[in-house]
């Protein structure tokens, strides 16, 4: 298997109100196409930071972040989160509040013909298992077919890699053991590389294959 | 059907409602004066005077929207999205030329711009032309004059909804949007902007009411607007049957106004379903940065600080001169102030009867609700069509007085209380909007507690919600105050003979073209201007200098 996410000696940096703070110190991790990787932790240890340093919010202070062969960010080089091709899932959902969930799956899919939107988006609306909803506004939906929608959008541009930002704390305890066994099905069945964020140990042992503790 | 728990008792309700109707009486009054005219001024109207009045207005009001919309957008976009030299002062110094009445601003314009003026003058010395004859930049009194004057003053209503807009804008939204494959550009036209859209129709109506309402900038820089219209057609023609009609017309593109700032009001929720983590700016470096600053920087500069310059260097020459204020000015400030404080009672003390009358109590809306809104409508309505909406009643009232007292004259026109009636109507919905925002944050239970302790819906009011709400009150206070100063259009159609305010006493030195205290009393009333900006700086504005200190904070 090939590495499809390598990081090495990441460090990252932010100016507070007394001096630089330090988020992320010297982490590496590599992680293989197709895995659902996981990286666990207790609030506050920086796992999130890591998540946002790979989608491109946050500069890195040191070491470097590669996608396959494509270096995402080292101290010289800063990819805009739009030439990545990482897609993410946010912990709120990010929903698009003035869009349909059929017009959310579509966002990211401009480049396409008309045609092949239409066809794209009802295929990620089916495989979410939503392929009604997409007429509905976000505030029509119910939590976990908000965060069925945005997988859906974040899986629809194909990105070489999808990270999850603590995708189901917002969803009551038996919602969320539900959809996390979906979720994994629907991400294996794409073959989809995917970088996990949580502090359930639970729903990281449901979820992913490798598991990385912060 | 179950007894139910009223928030007023019966004396609330019937104040209220005289309040509500008095505000709606100058408007029915108008249609009665209208359809009561001879209908050959219909006819002679519409042929004559509404078609240029009615394009004219279209013109100004379609030219102002765009650059508003533009530059305050534009603006309230840059400052939130990018950091750049100057961003913490211009992100409330973009709010500066609310200071400026419109037709201050025109009137200093048009001595700066004149062509024997200083601007004109310098730009003919660096061509190297000796004459106005050889250069002059276009003429400032033209249609395309009147847009730029109104475009740079009123562009803060729409920069303040959209500024308050994209500062609760969730930050995860733009950055989904970028992981989607979108620019900054493109997170913004896609997804900032549209969520913004209903809170810039509502700022963009309120500019647009204001172009509506002004007459000292339209009339100065010859633009024939429907308010100019119903001014000359009353004034100079003493035709009010013919200014009641267009006072109608332009009724119509009120109702169009208010039609779209209740559409965007309705829609307003996208910025505060998800408040969470703000957008963290990002820093421009180099020449991106100096350019923005100078975009941001326009605004401000020929909004606000060229015309305050003139204005102070004006002032500080005729001190310099050896100037000493005329009688004349000193009366018309005691004026203006009087009339501030008496208007600032009434329309406090109205607002406050009608907010807490119509408050919501328990979980029930209040029935009386609509009455609050009706008694709202007066912001809307221009202050040359109230004024001639209110002179019937008030002849009537005051005829009535004067036979039955044996009372010379008019005595509530004479009195300027008409005048002070026309204030409060049009100045009302701000105590009452602040109030009800203030009402809102206090919680029920403190209500229920002191009824359950025995005391009356009043003595509640008394004890417990006033004392709560008085900084609700003083900013309400403050809005009607410094707005009745800058008042012009009710004023100079309903003061009472030999009564000048400093906004009249302005209006009267530019229709002469001389400028001699005009700058003084300008000046004093930019000053007063500028007590409302540093509120609404404070309210609207305050928590954008602590977004993003720590840009990671709320993370992991």
């Amino acid at each position: 298997m090939t590495a499809a996410l390598s990081i090495d000696n990441l460090r990252v940096t932010y100016q507070g109100a007394h001096g630089p703070h330090v988020a992320v110190q010297d982490f590496s991790w590599a992680v293989e196409a197709g895995q659902i990787a996981c990286l666990l932790g207790p609030s506050g240890c920086g796992k999130t930071t890591v998540l946002r340093t790979i989608a491109g919010f946050e500069p890195l202070s040191t070491g470097s972040i590669r996608l396959g062969d494509v270096v995402l960010s080292s101290p010289q080089i800063h990819l805009p989160p739009e030439r990545r091709r990482v897609g993410m899932m946010f912990q709120e959902y990010a929903l698009f509040p003035h869009l349909t969930a059929a017009q959310n799956v579509a966002f990211g899919l401009r480049r396409l013909a008309a045609a092949d939107i239409t066809t794209r988006v009802a295929e990620m609306l089916t495989l979410v298992g939503l392929p009604d909803a997409g007429r509905r506004y976000p505030h029509e939906l119910s939590g976990g077919q908000q965060q069925r929608v945005a997988l859906a959008r974040a899986m629809a541009p194909s990105p070489a890699l999808l990270l999850l930002d603590e995708p189901f704390s917002n969803l009551d305890s038996a919602t969320r053991e539900r959809l996390s066994v979906e979720v994994r099905d629907i991400l294996h069945r794409a073959g989809q590389t995917a970088v996990l964020v949580t502090h359930n140990q639970a729903e990281a042992h449901t979820m992913a294959d490798v598991i990385r503790v912060l | 059907m179950p007894p139910r728990l009223h928030a007023v008792g019966g004396i609330w309700r019937l104040a209220t409602l005289v309040i509500a109707l008095g505000v709606l009486m100058p408007v029915g009054s108008l249609a009665w004066m209208a359809l009561d005219g001879d209908f050959a001024h219909w006819a002679h109207l519409a042929q004559h005077v509404l078609p240029q009045a009615a394009l004219d207005t279209a013109l100004l009001l379609a030219g102002v929207g765009a650059v508003v919309l533009v530059m305050g957008t534009g603006c309230a976009w840059l400052v939130t999205a990018y950091s750049f030299p100057g961003r913490g002062v211009l992100h409330w110094a973009l709010l500066l030329p609310l200071a400026m009445p419109t037709y201050i601003v025109a009137f200093a314009y048009l001595d700066l711009l004149h062509p024997i003026g200083p601007v004109q003058g310098a730009v003919r010395w660096m061509l190297g032309f000796d004459s106005p004859r050889q250069f002059r930049l276009p003429d400032l009194r033209s249609m395309g004059g009147a847009i730029f004057v109104l475009g740079f003053v009123l562009y803060p209503y729409v920069y303040l909804a959209a500024r308050a807009m994209f500062m609760t804008q969730p930050a995860h939204l733009l950055e989904a949007a970028r992981t989607l494959g979108e620019s900054r550009w493109g997170a913004f036209r896609r997804v900032a902007l549209p969520m913004a859209r209903p809170a810039l129709a509502v700022g963009l109506s309120l500019a647009l009411l204001e172009t509506l309402n002004d007459i000292g900038a339209s009339e100065f820089l010859g633009v024939n607007t429907l308010t100019v219209a119903i001014y000359t057609t009353w004034i100079t023609r003493s035709d009010l049957a013919g200014a009641a009609q267009i006072a109608c017309t332009m009724m119509l593109f009120v109702i169009a106004l208010v039609a779209l700032e209740r559409h965007g009001r309705r829609h307003r929720q996208f910025g505060s379903v998800q408040r969470m983590r703000a957008v963290a700016p990002h820093r421009l470096r180099g020449i991106k940065a100096w350019g923005a600053t100078a975009a941001a920087t326009a605004p401000v500069v020929l909004g606000f600080g060229a015309p305050a310059a003139y204005l102070l260097s004006e002032t500080l020459k005729r001190f310099h001169q050896g100037y000493v204020p005329s009688a004349g000015l000193w009366s018309s400030l005691g004026n203006t102030v009087s009339l501030a404080l008496g208007v600032t009672c009434f329309a406090v003390a109205s607002g406050l009867i009608v907010a807490w009358a119509c408050r919501r109590i328990g979980s029930r809306p209040n029935t009386y609700h609509w009455q609050a809104r009706m008694a709202s409508l007066g912001y809307a309505i221009p202050g040359t069509v109230l004024a001639i909406g209110m002179l019937t009643p008030a002849l009537f009232i005051d005829a009535q007085l004067a036979d039955s007292l044996g009372l010379p004259g008019l005595p509530l026109m004479g009195a300027g209380a008409v005048l002070a009636g026309a204030c409060v109507i049009r100045f009302l919905a701000m105590p009452i909007g602040g109030i009800e925002a203030g009402l809102a944050r206090i919680p029920a239970p403190l209500e229920q507690a002191a009824r359950l302790l025995g005391e009356t819906a009043t003595g509640t009011l008394r004890r417990v919600h006033l004392p709560l709400l008085r900084p609700a009150i003083t900013v309400g206070a403050l809005l009607v105050f410094v707005d009745t100063m800058k008042e012009l259009p009710a004023t100079l159609l309903l003061r009472p003979a030999n009564f000048d305010t400093l906004a009249t006493w302005l209006y009267a030195e530019a229709a002469r073209g001389t400028y001699e205290e005009g700058a003084i009393a300008a000046l004093l009333i930019v000053l007063a201007g500028l007590l409302p900006v540093v509120v609404l700086a404070r309210t609207q504005l305050g928590s954008a200098t602590a977004e993003a200190a720590n840009p990671l904070e709320n993370l992991s």
